[in-house]
């Protein structure tokens, strides 16, 4: 059916109000960044640009270590909880028993418990096993965090693949292994990706557990951020700088994975 | 290549039970033909010796071995689904070749063998494609071929030609044919379509709510059914079903009267029948004839001409419909009266439990 003009004008203006909207902070971060911090409390568009905040956070802490330490326990903790999940959502698709449905309730329940309610045994736990500021203590708390929702995902991906066609499999030969990896892996991959995609968002922008566990060596870039808010009071221009340092890689990055994201995320894993 | 032998097989679901005790034996080569109405527990059925559903209780045993307890991988048998469930990320080659790669068949071997399959299928054209680029009879070879690729030890179809027009379903039904011929291969064939089970089968059972009706060479069972059931099953068009009494019974035959008092005299053993006794008397179409001398009187109220055989529906005194078919072009038009006259052959009488009585006569096809 063909909109008509006024119709397809409505839908643009709202679309990018909507979109104006939620960007909004972020364009005014990105802008303070480049500001003076005399600029940066006054409320006026007017300024000359400078690199000089972001000069100063630079030459304060080891941008490249934080950004690293960001990569390895984001991915680290997706790769493990996608390692975990996979063959979970693949038995409760699949072969589902009675309890198949609760226990799925009961994992989305975890994620309505406050962290903090946890923040104490975890805290000690982690103390015990020396897991603090380590960077495998985060990878495994971010891979449990986020398990819930990774299986859940994954859950809803696979019960779109028609049982047929894995059991056409078996028939074939295959056993679990090749059935996960040669047919269920692939014709669920624009999913799987999506999961995968937003887990590492997830891990990205995670601050309250690296804020907890973390100090110094295994410290993500959330703690850089948070590094620059408290002891001094607050340098609006820096604070800026820094966060914008920390959000942009994983920017770009769900700049150039929105397509894969969008498919995954709305026609489903398999046509 | 392989036997198949199935052991008062049983299924449940929960408390329901779906199969019911069916023992059966498949020989080498043979070609097996499960058939029955919608719900009876074919695929069920299919799918317990393919080892995709549990068995609850009995014995399966292929070749003599037991294999309950196998996985689908292990017992080396391959299935054509009636959706086909072709790998849609693959190729047809890739599709075709999946199993050898799961079994490490080098590659050049692996080839040859689906180049093999392919040109039985004539499927050499669309190797590159996949599945979504294919029409529906190429994907039903296509999932043919994954099959034979595998040699398996015995091949399982559930009614895979029911997703196909009548005209791709008829050539299909020939390469089928012929394709049982070619390999050599024992096969179990599900479909609820008596013309298929018919044309295709060595051999035929009729199953019904989870139990074997009848087991027989498919003119063994339009000849000599042994029940109700199957003798309005199998056939088409259906027999003609007409309740009749037990007049007398004589060592030609049993003599049974129509409700409106015509009196036949049907070919069977009297058994245990009484006069006085209710049964059914059955006549297959081509049984009846006409015939101005005929002993059962009525009126035609439809003729369906389709060239070679005429098909003439006609009301007999009784009330009651039968069909009659004729060989040729019959210009007899509706509402003409008619009279008409029994094949003895044709008759088949049964008592109230459904049960035939025995023929006496020998028939020349049927075993
Ligand atoms: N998973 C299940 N749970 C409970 N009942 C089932 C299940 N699968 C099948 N059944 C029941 O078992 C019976 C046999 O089903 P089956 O699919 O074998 O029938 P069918 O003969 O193949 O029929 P059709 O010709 O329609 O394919 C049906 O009554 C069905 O409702
Ligand atoms: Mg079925």
């Amino acid at each position: 059916m063909q909109d008509s003009l006024l119709q397809r004008v409505t839908t643009a203006i709202t679309g990018w109000a909507v979109a104006l909207l939620l960007f909004f902070p972020i364009g005014w971060m990105v802008l303070t960044s480049f500001k003076t911090e005399g600029d940066a409390v006054k409320s006026s568009l007017a300024f000359t640009p400078t690199l000089a905040s972001y000069g100063e956070v630079l030459a304060r802490a080891d941008y490249l270590s934080f950004a690293l330490n960001s990569v390895v326990v984001s991915v680290g903790g997706t790769v493990l909880a996608l390692l975990f999940a996979i063959p979970a959502a693949y038995s409760m698709a699949f072969h589902p028993t009675a309890r198949t449905r609760g226990t799925l309730l009961w994992m989305l329940s975890t994620k309505m418990l406050p962290p903090v309610g946890v923040l104490v045994p975890i805290y000690l736990l982690f103390r015990t096993a020396g897991l603090l500021d380590s960077r495998i203590g985060l990878v495994l708390i971010y891979a449990l965090m986020n398990l819930p929702i990774v299986v859940w995902m994954l859950f809803t991906f696979y019960k779109e693949v028609p049982n047929d066609i894995l059991e056409a499999g078996r028939m074939d030969g295959a056993r679990v292994f090749s059935e996960v990896w040669h047919l269920l892996l692939p014709l669920t991959m624009p999913g799987v990706a999506s999961t995968g995609l937003l887990s590492l968002i997830l891990c990205w922008n995670e601050a309250f557990w690296s804020l907890n566990l973390t100090s110094a060596g295994a410290a993500p870039l959330t703690t850089f951020i948070a590094s620059f808010s408290s002891p001094e009071g607050l340098f609006f221009a820096k604070l800026s700088a820094a966060s914008t340092m920390a959000v942009a890689p994983i920017l770009v990055f769900g700049w150039f994975s929105q397509r894969q994201l969008v498919r995954g995320l709305t026609f489903g894993a398999v046509k | 290549m392989a036997t198949l032998t199935l052991r008062d097989l049983r299924k449940n679901y929960g408390p329901m039970e779906v199969i019911k005790g069916v023992s059966l034996d498949v020989a080498d080569r043979e070609l097996v033909v499960f058939v029955g109405p919608s719900g009876c527990g074919k695929s069920t059925l299919l799918r317990m010796i393919a080892g995709l559903e549990a068995i609850t209780a009995g014995e399966l045993q292929i070749d003599g071995q037991r294999v309950n307890e196998l996985g689908p991988a292990d017992r080396g048998l391959a299935m054509v689904f009636q959706s086909y469930a072709l790998y849609p990320h693959m190729t047809v080659r890739q599709n075709m070749g999946f199993a050898l790669r799961l079994a490490r068949v080098p590659r050049a071997e692996r080839d040859r063998k689906v180049d093999e399959a392919a040109r039985i299928l004539q499927l050499e054209p669309y190797l590159d494609r996949r599945p979504k680029d294919l029409s529906g009879g190429q994907r039903q070879r296509v999932a043919i071929g994954r099959a034979i690729v595998r040699q398996p030890r015995v091949f399982l179809f559930d009614e895979p030609l029911s997703n196909l027009d009548a005209a791709l379903r008829g050539q299909m039904r020939i390469e089928l044919s012929r394709l049982h011929e070619e390999l050599n291969a024992t096969m179990i064939y599900v479909t609820h379509d008596q013309v298929e089970a018919m044309t295709l089968a060595d051999k035929i059972v009729v199953l019904q709510a989870g139990r074997v009706e009848q087991v027989g060479s498919p003119l063994d069972l339009y000849h000599r059914p042994e029940n109700l059931f199957v003798a309005g099953f199998i056939g088409s068009p259906q027999m003609n079903m007409l309740p009749a009494t037990v007049q007398e019974a004589g060592p030609s035959g049993l003599a049974v009267a129509l409700a409106s008092g015509t009196r036949i005299v049907a070919p069977v053993a009297a058994g245990s029948a009484n006069q006085g006794d209710s049964v059914t008397l059955g006549i297959r179409p081509e049984g009846l004839r006409l015939d101005p001398d005929g002993p059962i009187g009525g009126e035609v109220r439809l003729a369906e001409r389709l060239g070679g055989l005429t098909l003439l529906h006609v009301t007999i005194e009784d009330g009651r419909q039968v069909t009659v078919q004729i060989e040729g072009s019959d210009l007899t038009r509706p509402h003409e009266t008619v009279r008409l006259s029994v094949n003895p052959v044709a008759c088949h009488v049964f008592d109230q439990s459904g049960r035939a009585f025995t023929h006496l006569l020998k028939h020349s096809l049927a075993a």
